[in-house]
């Protein structure tokens, strides 16, 4: 890496104009130009976007790759969906079963009674914490087990990996108290609220993005701190970090869990808007489907993450509406242009092609900030 | 649950559980050579790995149709030629893909992942136009199927018995290729260090090419012997994916002694469990022991010990 | 409104009477019934925006071309696809062609409620004909409940549903396991079974239906053993292992996809032939479809209890066999899933011409009591709960990868969903 500068402002004018950008998309774009189904189609994408940018945290910055973040938006979206659940399995609703008022699939498998973990997901309160704790304890358990034992790299993405096809089977096999491999379905209404209109679709949505830059803000901030600098020194030369006093290990937790968080939210914002949660999240394919997302964005930037998601997802419904054949072909030839041809991703492309270009058409503008622009850009470079 | 049964029955059902765990055994060996070549040696993860295999899968079918056709007298020993065949298939893809992507990322080994990944849904895909999206039916020579019975109540399946001998022929080839011959000696010093063994005269990038494609042809022939106990369709190959992986980094890396002992108590762990337990359950207390394990000995049962 | 469709119809009874001999009531699939689409005006028989032209109607086709499940779902699309083309070559439903929309649930079950609220919200279609696994059926209901959506469900499920929005065209557990099990019993003289399955809902489900029913109403007969393996396992040797200690009369599998024939590989491996019939292996979840993959040597003389088998002998069959194999090719086979799904459009063709309108409220009202004579599997009816009377059979594996049908229940089996003493 080229030295820092001395001084780290929490926004470039830059970013600033980047995040106005996103926001305008997302809150104006969008909303005016898209039919509400297609919005909600949009707002479920949004949700990856929380995984992607917790990746580019955890992997670009921090050089830690997880293959398993779909273990956290599945325990985030799991802990909504179990709430909601909850709510929709009134004794009203549920009369025909033997046991009313329990979930029906449990019902399904002779369970006469909630078990008691259950019980806790009636309180929102409750829920609204345990999105966040439960796959955050989680990932602080995997972090500690692992980076204290300076378990990394490629190890680490293959243990990831093998700890989602563990709770995948686990959660299949407990269909009696998870729904198994049909996941949690038929949510209804979110404290009363019915969340399968399109109003509250739409409503949803809002809050989706809110939340998300909500998010991003604090990635951004993550970022530019010393902290997210001392990931990148440790991304690239992990001894030298450690050997000037630093406790490698504990910084790499703590991302980590604060990657875990972020899909956590997104999980639960996916329960909120598709209305079900299955355990296909939870397994090897979305987990690594969205590390691409982070790919594709370019993977040390934060907004490129939410760009890569909505791409890839847009070209994903597209392609498989017309041509699903060609689209695994399409997709397959994604992750490894991406790797082979534009290692930065959306992000490099704009920097490389794109702002060059514009700074050219309003020369004026660039020479007011020449500053404010040229060290960003060296900053997004792989030190690969 | 024994209490009624006889001695002699008791017996009997242990000695071919017994049997089933080797069996299993020799599955991870095949499955797991490959990679611990490729991965190994070489440090690329290959996510295509399954794929590979199908493809060795895919050539056996082929082949067991061409000697329906043209060859029925030959029609019993086919399955030798296909394997042979199904090496030569994988190796020659294997090339093409170390020439065309993964000689470009050894120094990402993260990357190689993610490319692998997207390789193997273009295999899939391919797969899929070419043979058709349901499962191919492999018919194996009469004499493969069926069992030995070596007492009354004792029977082997002949499939699994030949499972095993290519689990140890391999393993014995690998084992004399990359530690008693030259060729293993470059690969081996490659893997220890990349500049000094390209400074000392070895085309490293020949002999990454040749690692690439032998990992890849084991991993055909594995899935060549495959066609006698599993299916063969266009998404067979991603599950073997993850336990393959966790057989090899469980061994520990570069070490291919230490791939065979994890094997071996992979194998056993899980087929004493099932005999046990419930089938789902023991899959997951089996993937739960490996993974605990390694977060207490991360570099895996045995490593290499390394100046980095 | 109703009255001017009342003559049409009339006029078309008589005239479809001469043709198809005298099937009053019911809709026939092989004669040809011309309705003309100019009696019948599209503001009338589509009240609620459905997409349905002066010419045409469209209608969804939601499967999984890739993914895991491409393995099992491509037949059903493929019997689809030609139910609509037989359809329209007699003039379609109510005078206008068929044309169908297909989308992709890619062996994804969030996919399959995107895809399902896409057909329903975007493109407007007047049914549906998809799903496959209980997963993606689960996960696009309250779509359709929601939007008001209509689907033809062709699998054999696990029961303990009955939506307003959904006709299933193939059997529910009871429908299909009970007829087998007491066939099983009493010519074969069974009396313990070893109930195997992958781990999800519908074995599970079929498989406590299957215990109920051997512990309740057999006299004598036991369960010996019960097990669950995950989805996509393929070793075996130990459960065949415990089979052999507990010297079941039945295996009772219903193992599914790529364990398939992993399990039935091993199986003969290890010395247990199907055709030696001890134990006896009795399946719900093998048809002509797994065993291509099987292989017909290595399940050969194993049972298979359902309710169509591409070898059935009738003259529906030997029709629908042939047009099959001229559409999709000589070395297709058809299993019970593949025509099940076949049903889909013409009972839906069946129920829109007996309502005389594509509005789903009134399509669903018409749907119970529609019959087809002239199904493949012989005659079917719709019942109350939306799932269809038929009748249960059992068949013997082949090398040829066929089977031959060994039994059938005299009479039509009663749909029951929710069967009371099984729960």
């Amino acid at each position: 890496m080229q030295p820092m500068p001395i001084k780290h402002p929490f926004l470039t004018r830059r970013d600033i104009v980047g995040y106005a950008i996103l926001a305008a998309v997302i809150f104006v774009a969008f909303p005016l130009l898209l039919e509400p189904f297609r919005l909600n189609l949009f707002g479920k994408y949004l949700t990856y976007a929380f995984v992607a940018v917790g990746l580019v945290l955890c992997w670009g910055v921090g050089g830690i790759l997880s293959l398993g973040q779909g273990i956290f938006f599945g325990l985030g979206g799991y802990c909504m969906a179990m709430f909601l659940k909850l709510e929709a399995s009134t004794p009203e609703n549920t009369s025909i079963q033997s046991t009313p008022g329990i979930p029906d699939f449990m019902d399904w498998n002779q369970l006469t009674a909630l078990p008691w973990w259950w019980e806790p997901f009636n309180s929102l309160f409750f829920t609204l914490i345990a999105v966040v704790i439960v796959p955050v304890a989680f990932a602080f358990i995997i972090g500690v087990a692992m980076f204290r034992r300076r378990v990394g790299g490629v190890y680490f993405a293959i243990i990831t990996q093998a700890i989602a096809a563990i709770l995948t089977i686990l959660i299949i096999g407990q269909q009696g108290f998870t729904g198994g491999v049909n996941g949690i379905t038929d949510l209804r209404t979110f404290n009363g609220w019915d969340i399968r209109t399109n109003d509250a679709k739409t409503l949803l949505y809002f809050v989706n993005g809110a939340l998300l830059f909500a998010v991003l803000l604090i990635a951004q901030f993550v970022r530019k701190s010393k902290l997210g600098r001392l990931l990148i020194a440790m991304r690239d030369q992990e001894d030298r970090v450690r050997f000037s006093g630093y406790d490698v290990a504990n910084f790499k937790i703590f991302v980590f869990c604060l990657g875990a968080g972020f899909a956590a939210i997104g999980g639960a914002m996916f329960t909120l808007q598709v209305g079900f949660m299955s355990p296909t999240f939870v397994g090897i394919v979305p987990s690594i489907e969205m590390v691409i997302y982070a790919a594709v964005g370019g993977r040390l930037s934060i907004i490129g993450a939410v760009y890569g998601t909505l791409l890839v997802n847009y070209a994903k419904t597209t392609f498989s509406e017309s041509f699903p054949e060609l689209w695994l072909f399409g997709l397959g030839a994604l992750f490894i242009a991406v790797v082979m041809a534009f290692p930065n991703g959306l992000a490099g492309l704009w920097a490389d092609h794109v702002e060059p270009r514009l700074k050219s058409l309003w020369p004026r503008g660039d020479a007011k900030h020449p500053a404010s622009t040229s060290p960003a850009t060296t900053e997004e470079t792989p030190a690969e | 649950m024994f209490s009624d049964y006889s001695m002699s029955e008791l017996t009997a059902i242990f000695a071919m559980q017994g049997f089933a765990g080797l069996i299993l055994f020799s599955v991870f060996v095949l499955m797991a050579l490959g990679l611990a070549i490729i991965f190994g040696q070489m440090g690329v993860i290959n996510m295509a790995h399954g794929e590979f295999m199908i493809l060795g899968a895919y050539v056996t079918y082929l082949m067991s149709n061409l000697f329906a056709d043209y060859m029925p007298a030959l029609f019993s020993i086919y399955f030798f030629i296909a394997m042979i065949f199904a090496f030569i298939a994988s190796g020659a893809l294997g090339m093409l893909v170390e020439w065309a992507l993964i000689r470009h990322l050894y120094k990402r080994p993260l990357d190689t992942l993610l490319a692998t990944w997207g390789l193997s849904l273009i295999l899939q895909q391919l797969y899929r136009t070419v043979f058709g999206a349901r499962e191919v039916g492999v018919t194996i020579p009469d004499w493969m199927m069926g069992s030995l019975p070596l007492t009354d109540l004792i029977e082997v399946p002949i499939n699994g018995i030949f499972v095993m001998v290519l689990a140890v022929g391999i393993s014995v080839g690998v084992y004399v290729m990359l530690y008693r011959s030259g060729w293993g000696k470059q690969v081996r010093a490659i893997n220890n260090n990349r500049q000094m063994a390209d400074a000392v005269g070895i085309n490293t990038a020949w002999t990454d090419r040749m690692t690439f494609a032998i990992g890849c042809g084991v991993a055909g022939v594995a899935g060549s012997a495959f066609t006698m106990i599993g299916s063969t369709g266009p998404t067979a190959g991603q599950l073997y994916i993850v336990d393959t992986f966790l057989v090899v980094v469980f061994g520990g890396a570069g070490s291919l002694l230490g791939t065979i002992a994890s094997a071996f108590s992979i194998s056993q762990a899980q087929s004493i469990m099932e005999f046990f337990i419930s089938g789902s359950m023991a899959k997951v207390l089996t993937l739960l022991t490996v993974v605990g394990i390694l977060m207490l000995r991360p570099q895996g049962l045995f490593s290499l010990k390394l100046r980095k | 409104m109703s009255d001017s469709k009342k003559s049409t119809g009339i006029n078309n009874l008589s005239r479809r009477a001469v043709l198809a001999g005298g099937a009053a009531l019911s809709a026939s699939l092989f004669a040809p019934k011309m309705l003309r689409a100019q009696d019948y005006p599209t503001a009338e028989i589509n009240t609620t925006g459905l997409a349905v032209t002066d010419d045409t109607v469209t209608c969804g086709i939601l499967h999984s071309v890739t993914g895991t499940m491409a393995i099992s779902e491509t037949g059903s699309v493929q019997a689809e696809k030609l139910a609509i083309e037989q359809i329209n070559a007699q003039g379609g439903i109510l005078g206008r062609k068929i044309e169908y929309i297909q989308e992709d649930g890619a062996s994804d079950w969030p996919t399959f409620a995107e895809k399902a609220r896409k057909l329903l919200v975007q493109d407007k279609v007047a049914s549906v004909m998809g799903c496959w696994t209980s997963a993606s059926r689960k996960a696009v209901l309250p779509v359709f409940e929601q939007n008001n959506g209509f689907l033809y469900y062709p699998t054999f499920y696990e029961g303990l549903e009955e939506s307003p929005n959904v006709i299933y065209t193939g059997q529910e557990a009871t429908q299909q396991i009970i007829a087998g099990l007491n066939w099983v019993n009493q010519t074969k003289g069974a009396k313990s079974f070893y109930l195997l399955g992958s781990d999800y809902i519908w074995p599970r489900t079929s498989n406590k239906i299957a215990r109920k029913h051997i512990e309740n109403f057999m006299e004598g007969c036991e369960v010996v053993g019960e097990e669950y393996y995950p989805l996509g396992h393929t070793q075996f040797n130990s459960v065949i292992n415990k089979i052999r200690l507990r010297k079941p009369d039945v295996i009772y599998a219903i193992v599914v996809g790529g364990s398939n024939v992993a399990f039935y590989k091993q199986l003969k491996a290890a010395g247990i032939d199907p055709a030696e019939e001890s134990p006896i292996v009795l399946t719900i979840s093998v048809t002509e479809d797994e065993i291509r993959g099987i292989g017909g040597e290595n399940i050969d003389g194993a049972y298979a209890c359902m309710k169509y088998f591409q070898s059935l002998e009738n003259e529906n069959n030997q029709e629908f066999v042939s047009a099959f194999k001229e559409m999709w090719g000589e070395d297709i086979v058809i299993g019970d899933v593949t025509q099940a799904a076949y049903l889909g459009p013409w009972l839906w063709k069946a129920a829109v011409e007996k309502a005389g309108s594509f509005d789903v409220d009134k399509v669903r009202e018409a749907s119970p009591g529609i019959e087809l004579q002239t199904a493949p599997e012989g005659y079917v009816k719709v019942h109350e709960n939306h799932h269809l009377w038929s009748k249960t059979r059992v068949g013997r594996a082949k090398t040829d990868g066929q089977y031959d049908v060994v039994y059938e229940t005299a009479d039509l089996v009663e749909p029951d969903p929710f069967p009371e003493g099984y729960q």
